[in-house]
């Protein structure tokens, strides 16, 4: 029980490691940058899951139920700012490798160090 | 002027946010620098005034919004982060001094407005972190400065300068989420971002481990933004196929912001709250901070490209502030911290006659500026000063914070006095990559024959002024010290 109560933190975990495995072995900029999007979003996940109150409905105050039991609303905002955050390292990530395939013509690092000759 | 003071620490981030739509908007070169050249002089007179402020009067908050903490943003500025405003403002003022004219050759005269933009948004990102009391802030603003300092590496003239950048920007990335994994991990065990509430409230969590996981989180996610050894690997290519004046600008102060948000969590947030946590640190980042002097210094020795050389010497560098917060004694962190201080000013002066040089000489390898001396002596000059300042020589600033480090390293007696070995390992190492290069300068025989090129009157002001003040803070040092000195006392105060 106690496993599957932390069901969203292992997703968590799992979605981490995939976006940083992606990272790490893959020689295509692209490729990495999916990864990293795949870490990042583990990571909104984790925010999400945190607010989540058993029982909790939206944050919208409504005059007729009063009383009424709702999630938590700031590391919604949070993670929407970094949602935000996420997508400009992205776009900014990508208008890179644009800039290096025309400079290279290739996106591959093995094949940029060689052209570097590190 | 009472009126105005008490908004000082919003004004330090302010400012230049507020000048970089302008500097885009006004499409103009000469323009877009003159505007960003006077408001990163503001901020400098902003941390001027918030260093006289806190030295008089103590701590300065600022509610934002009059939102009062721990619900609202809080802005503090203490001892400590007012030394790190004075570098960043100074580096970024210095930096564009002389950007002017060294942007010229690297960067297309039309875009350069757009670049001045992204310069801000770094400076006011740099600045925020510093001034920020709240965790999720300083991560919004951690991002802020990185995006555009990516787009600053990314203006340099040479291709190699996109792909450090990648790099950089994948690495940076991971390091921030670190850091976001940690702050969302501590605001589920106590409820609040607010660094100063996230302090008092820890202790009421029913169970440590996951406050101890951000700890790692944390610690670790910031080391890789701060270039700490062995996370370093974006640091060498990021500073060296950068346009010149962005080098003189990160170089002196975007990895010792990191480090201050490292100091501050591990010792204002977990210090009191997670038992033998600061030994922990010290455990884990003494043996890294050693073998950073080390090997940053051995790689240096070898390499023959100038920036490439100052790039691995600055990851020494760090090492050696590391190395004065992880001993956790006053006088070792009051090391520490003056480090940063005087290394900003020894590393900035250095990368500035960098830029001198770029005027002349395309390439600046070791060979590449063989007979500099000659061509351009002022430059070379200065060059020499700074480097005995990077080594530690009596009577500049980098002597005053490793005397220290000697003088903390030797409080915990004979054990203590293993750690100066590498102390002054570094030091002779520095001797010896400082020596190749002046060596090529003064006595090498120039590739091409060449009469007097040297750098413009202004950018030589502006790096002798720097290299004055090196020597100024050699002889001078109550200031940092004393900054330095009580940041140490408040960060130590804590179990």
């Amino acid at each position: 029980m106690e496993f599957l109560g932390l069901y969203n933190y292992w997703v968590f975990a799992v979605l981490l490691m995939t976006g940083m495995y992606a990272v790490i072995s893959r020689t295509n900029l692209i490729k990495k940058l999916i990864g990293m999007t795949i870490f990042q979003a583990a990571v909104f996940l984790l925010y999400i899951s945190m607010d989540k109150v058993e029982g909790g409905t939206a944050p919208i105050i409504q005059a007729d139920l009063p009383g009424q039991l709702y999630s938590n609303p700031l590391p919604q905002v949070l993670i929407l700012t970094a949602i935000v955050v996420g997508i400009a390292t992205l776009s900014l990530g990508l208008a890179i490798v644009v800039r290096i395939s025309e400079a290279y013509g290739t996106i591959e690092e093995d094949e940029i160090r060689e052209m570097d000759g590190e | 002027m009472n009126a105005l003071s008490i908004h000082l620490p919003a004004l330090q981030v302010i400012i230049p946010l507020l000048t970089a739509p302008l500097a885009a908007l006004l499409r103009q070169r000469g323009l877009a620098w003159a505007a960003a050249t006077a408001s990163s002089l503001c901020s400098l007179a902003v941390a001027v005034s918030l260093v006289a402020a806190v030295r008089n009067g103590g701590l300065q908050t600022y509610a934002v919004g009059s939102w009062e903490a721990p619900y609202g943003i809080e802005l503090i500025v203490d001892e400590f982060s007012a030394l790190l405003l004075l570098i960043v403002t100074g580096a970024s003022s210095a930096a564009l001094l002389v950007a002017h004219t060294s942007l010229g050759k690297e960067i297309a005269a039309d875009r350069q407005h757009l670049f001045y933009t992204a310069w801000l948004l770094a400076l006011a990102g740099l600045s925020g972190i510093v001034v920020s009391g709240d965790a999720f802030n300083i991560f919004v603003f951690m991002e802020i400065s990185s995006l555009a300092t990516y787009i600053l590496i990314a203006g340099g003239p040479r291709r190699q300068a996109l792909a450090a950048v990648f790099r950089y920007l994948i690495m940076g990335t991971i390091g921030a989420t670190f850091y976001l994994i940690g702050v969302g991990l501590v605001y589920m065990m106590t409820g609040t971002l607010n660094l100063a509430d996230m302090e008092a409230r820890i202790h009421e969590a029913s169970d440590l481990k996951p406050v101890l996981v951000a700890g790692g989180f944390i610690t670790v996610g910031l080391a890789l933004k701060a270039a700490v050894f062995p996370l370093h690997a974006w640091l060498p290519n990021a500073y060296t196929f950068a346009p010149h004046s962005v080098s003189v600008f990160i170089a002196a102060c975007s990895t010792k912001v990191f480090l201050y948000v490292l100091l501050r969590f591990d010792f204002f947030v977990f210090q009191g709250n997670l038992p033998g946590h600061i030994m922990q640190f010290s455990g884990f980042m003494l043996p890294l901070a050693v073998a950073a002097v080390l090997f940053g210094s051995a790689i240096a020795l070898m390499e023959k490209d100038l920036k490439m050389l100052l790039a691995y010497s600055s990851i020494a560098q760090i090492g050696y502030i590391l190395l004065g917060a992880s001993l956790v004694s006053a006088t070792g962190l009051t090391a520490g911290i003056a480090h940063m201080f005087n290394h900003a000013l020894a590393k900035g002066a250095l990368f500035l006659a960098v830029a001198c040089m770029g005027t002349a000489y395309g390439v600046l390898s070791i060979e590449g500026v063989a007979g500099a001396a000659r061509r351009m002596p002022f430059t070379a000059a200065a060059f020499v000063v700074a480097g005995l300042s990077l080594i530690g020589i009596p009577g500049t600033a980098g002597f005053i914070s490793k005397w220290y480090l000697v003088l903390a390293a030797l409080e915990f007696g004979p054990g203590g006095a293993l750690l100066i070995a590498p102390v002054l390992a570094g030091s002779v190492m520095a001797v010896i990559y400082i020596w190749k290069v002046v060596e090529a300068a003064y006595f090498g025989e120039a590739p091409v024959a060449g009469g007097r090129a040297e750098a413009p009157w202004w950018m030589l002001s502006v790096l002798w002024a720097v290299v004055l003040l090196n020597l100024y803070f050699g002889i001078q040092p109550m200031l940092p010290l004393e900054l330095a000195s009580e940041a140490a006392a408040a960060l130590l105060d804590r179990s």
